[in-house]
């Protein structure tokens, strides 16, 4: 839990010295194009502008500590609630689009390290090279061409549910969980079908990077003496592949999975563009073209607290996984 | 042989983008800013091999004459994370101590961010500007730059030639710019090539949500932006050629980086 304070401090003093460094004078921008020299001197007081700086730094913490993110100017609601509403939308994608990442990228890589040289490897090389040079929102669009407009079979990327459906009652936001606990069979297939080409672009993205991860580290695991040791004893070879070389090969693995986890947060934004996705990748780049600086800084710190404790989480899990990495400390 | 080929052809490609960007516009067939009212939207033909975008304008022509904007755009971010990062790693490598932690303290603060969202928060703080996205770029690139400079002049700072520049007198800070410094640019080089195709993609992104380059300036991730309306209703022609135009210019870094990689450290081939 330590190791995530400074950080967390980092990010925090990181936002603050951004949401200071709007061009101009920031007073000027808040009273408006029609306020006069008074005007401006109240909303800088109001702002907490006139303090010093590290007064102001505090007075941010404190208003952050307290959940007060400031207010989105274009919706004049808090900028938390604004983003906490479109969380579930933008985690859904994510974390499925990772999912299927990881279900294709490890089987591949490992089937790679096994037979190296042999097509599967040639496929694997192809692929890592190929799916770090892909753009995702050129990915996603040419989805969209193919399976929505030449081949018809996906419903309209518009969104996470075809305006038909009203969308299941609200419990964790998650559409998916949601339309099980509703029992809605016909909303559920209607949220999965939205789902498709979104987490198929970005899990495209995160494949590569998995991939080669598991490649080279099931290349170095086989070729250890543990594995060596373990075949000369004659354990089955599904046994020296998953047991012995693969759990050992799942630590770099797991670590680079934060490194992807951190891009895919990026490449939500623009899949969400792409798909119309109302998630807060969305909100972030209508708040960005409004310049409703609350609302994007908001969205940069919880993005930035979202990934330290995916960071956090992948710790704790390789300290369960790998004994030593828990004693070193 | 496979694999030398594969260095040659993506060179050439190199050479080729390097050319497009340097005289793109003299090459273009048409005019990339003139609208023809008349010619909206037409499919690939002979006249425009890319065919035509909703104002008439020849997307053949817009592909090519964006490619200076985006190699310049990649090259200046990189080009700064390059000397800013090099300059803060090869300190904290060479006199470690206090120096090493903060700028590790640093380094790890932006690698704490998601990139492309701290990209993001940069271009909303500063301005929506094409330097801006430039300055973006550079500073979430600095990590990686640092961390090589900061790995490859540690493991030298205590080299036989080191010591003998030290009983020279020479002084340290000549020391680290002239014996370590050179030495540590073959593995930076292999950082930049296989940074430029991150870079580009970066600052094309940005684009593509609507920040920096402003329309009806040529560069692709605006270019796939503003085909992205057209692609469901068929017109694939907007989006595809900017968008390719990217992918292969991305994906010959890449290969170059590699290829680069194998030649400087030859253990780390995949």
């Amino acid at each position: 839990m330590l190791q995530a304070v400074p950080s967390i401090l980092g990010v925090i003093i990181i936002s603050f010295v951004l949401t200071r460094a709007l061009p101009g004078d920031p007073a000027v921008y808040f009273a408006g194009a029609m306020a006069d020299k008074e005007s401006i001197e109240q909303v800088r007081q109001a702002l907490g502008l006139d303090r010093s700086w590290i007064e102001q730094f505090f007075i941010y913490v404190g208003n952050l500590v307290q959940g007060d993110w400031g207010q989105s100017l274009k919706t004049g609601q808090p900028v938390t609630e604004e983003l906490l509403k479109r969380l579930p939308a933008s985690l859904e994608l994510t974390i499925i689009g990772l999912g299927l990442a990881v279900l294709a990228a490890v089987p591949l890589g490992i089937l790679a390290a096994t037979n190296p040289g042999s097509w599967v490897d040639h496929i694997c090389r192809l692929l890592v090279t190929a799916g770090v040079s892909l753009p995702t929102f050129f990915t996603g669009l040419f989805l969209i061409y193919i399976f929505y407009y030449l081949l018809g079979w996906s419903p309209s990327p518009l969104g996470r549910l075809d305006i038909f459906y009203l969308s299941p009652s609200h419990v964790t936001g998650f559409y998916i969980i949601d339309s099980v606990i509703a029992g809605d069979l016909e909303i559920f297939l209607g949220v999965l079908a939205q789902l498709v080409l979104p987490t198929i672009t970005l899990g495209l993205f995160a494949l590569a990077p998995i991939a080669r991860m598991t490649r080279g580290a099931m290349l170095g695991a086989l070729s250890s003496d543990y594995v060596r040791t373990a075949r000369a004893s004659g354990l089955s070879k599904s046994m020296v592949l998953l047991t012995y070389a693969f759990r050992n090969a799942s630590l770099p693995v797991l670590t680079t999975l934060g490194m992807v986890f951190s891009f895919l947060l990026g490449a939500n934004v623009l899949v969400e563009k792409v798909f119309s996705w109302p998630g807060i990748g969305s909100f972030a780049i209508e708040a960005l073209i409004a310049s409703d600086y609350a609302a994007v800084q908001g969205f940069v710190l919880s993005m930035a607290l979202l990934f330290v404790t995916v960071n956090l989480t992948i710790d704790v899990i390789l300290a369960i996984t790998d004994p030593r990495v828990g004693l070193e400390e | 042989m496979s694999e030398n080929l594969v260095t040659v052809v993506s060179f050439s490609l190199f050479l080729f983008i390097i050319f497009l960007g340097l005289f793109g516009e003299f090459l273009a067939p048409y005019d990339p800013l003139a609208t023809a009212a008349s010619n909206t939207l037409r499919p690939p033909s002979w006249a425009h091999p890319f065919g035509t975008d909703n104002l008439g304008r020849d997307v053949l022509s817009r592909v090519i004459v964006a490619t200076r904007l985006d190699l310049s755009i990649a090259l200046s971010a990189v080009a700064l994370s390059f000397v800013i990062g090099s300059a803060l790693g090869s300190v904290a490598g060479f006199w470690g101590g206090w120096w090493d932690r903060i700028i590790g303290r640093f380094s790890d603060t932006i690698m704490a961010f998601p990139l492309f969202v701290l990209a993001m928060g940069i271009v909303a703080a500063l301005g929506n500007t094409v330097e801006n996205i430039i300055y973006a770029t550079a500073i979430i690139n600095l990590p990686f730059y640092i961390r090589v400079s900061r790995a490859e002049t540690s493991i030298r700072r205590q080299a036989g030639y080191v010591a003998a520049a030290r009983l020279c007198g020479i002084s340290e800070i000549r020391i680290l710019a002239t014996q370590v410094f050179p030495n540590t640019l073959p593995p930076m080089m292999v950082q930049i090539s296989l940074n430029m195709g991150w870079a580009i993609l970066n600052a094309a992104g940005l684009s593509f949500i609507g920040l920096g380059v402003r329309a009806p300036d040529a560069e692709w991730g605006i270019m796939v932006a503003e085909g992205a309306t057209y692609i469901v209703s068929g017109e694939w022609w907007l989006a595809l050629f900017p968008g390719a135009a990217l992918m292969i210019a991305v994906f010959c870094f890449n290969l170059l980086g590699d290829g680069l990689r194998d030649l400087v450290d030859p253990q780390r081939r995949t």
